[in-house]
């Protein structure tokens, strides 16, 4: 999938996930999409329902194992 | 845009771990969009007191007791397995290792993310904490009938 910008959350434990992905998403534009490369286990329930609170979506959740890859596209400001 | 969900909690305990979890789930609530509010009593208010410098609180009793209970993020302990500073020493230790961000950083979080931190006035009035107590970026004092209000309008109401 393609992303515009990606995010480093390596090692980080909920919510600081989280919190970087609402940092990250506020910097950038309607209709962009930003790659979140994690480890938290959580981030798999807490990005779909961060995502539905903010009105946000989450277009994928990649499990790859030792790495956890999420897109969410920003649909609103 | 509509107005902000509310989301209000009371942080009472002053242990390091409670204390861990009302920021954490603090600045999560502010990351998903809603308006929050922390208000800290009695022990709480070791949470939100500044590390450095001396507190000045008038009368004896006072005195000593903010020299015992000085408070400040960085002094708290766990609620369990302080085991005389050992275990707070070890768990900070692995919090750091975890790259985790401790209480200090947590509050320079919610300070960004524009959390409300109210202390309360009655228990700063009983244990004689002045308003320059605490560390920057926290409201002047507030009773209970503020918290009430902002309680009565919020979706999520917690008390730790």
């Amino acid at each position: 999938m393609k992303a515009n910008q990606t995010l480093d959350c390596f090692g980080l434990m909920c919510p600081m996930p989280i919190i970087k992905t609402a940092q990250a998403l506020k910097k950038m534009k309607p209709g962009e999409v930003l790659e979140i490369n994690a480890t938290d286990k959580g981030i798999k329930h807490d990005m779909p329902a961060w995502c539905k609170t903010t009105g946000n979506e989450c277009l994928a959740i990649e499990d790859r194992g030792d790495e956890i890859k999420v897109y969410v596209k920003k649909l609103q400001d | 845009m509509a107005e902000k969900e509310k989301f209000t909690l009371v942080l009472f305990s002053g242990d390091l771990d409670k204390a861990l979890a009302a920021f954490i789930l603090a600045t999560t609530a502010a990351s998903m969009g809603m308006q929050v509010t922390m208000f800290f009593t009695f022990w709480g208010l070791n949470v939100i007191k500044r590390n450095q410098g001396k507190i000045k609180s008038q009368g004896i009793m006072r005195k000593m007791l903010n020299v015992l209970n000085r408070g400040g993020a960085k002094r708290l302990k766990l609620s369990k397995f302080n085991m005389l500073g050992m275990g707070t020493w070890m768990m900070k230790k692995m919090m750091k290792q975890s790259n985790y961000p401790s209480i200090d950083e947590f509050i320079d979080m919610a300070r960004e993310m524009g959390i409300t931190m109210v202390p309360c006035s009655t228990s700063c009035g009983i244990l004689g904490l002045p308003d320059d107590a605490f560390t920057d970026g926290v409201m002047s004092q507030a009773g209970a009938a503020f918290f009430l209000a902002q309680a009565k309008e919020s979706k999520v109401t917690l008390f730790i």
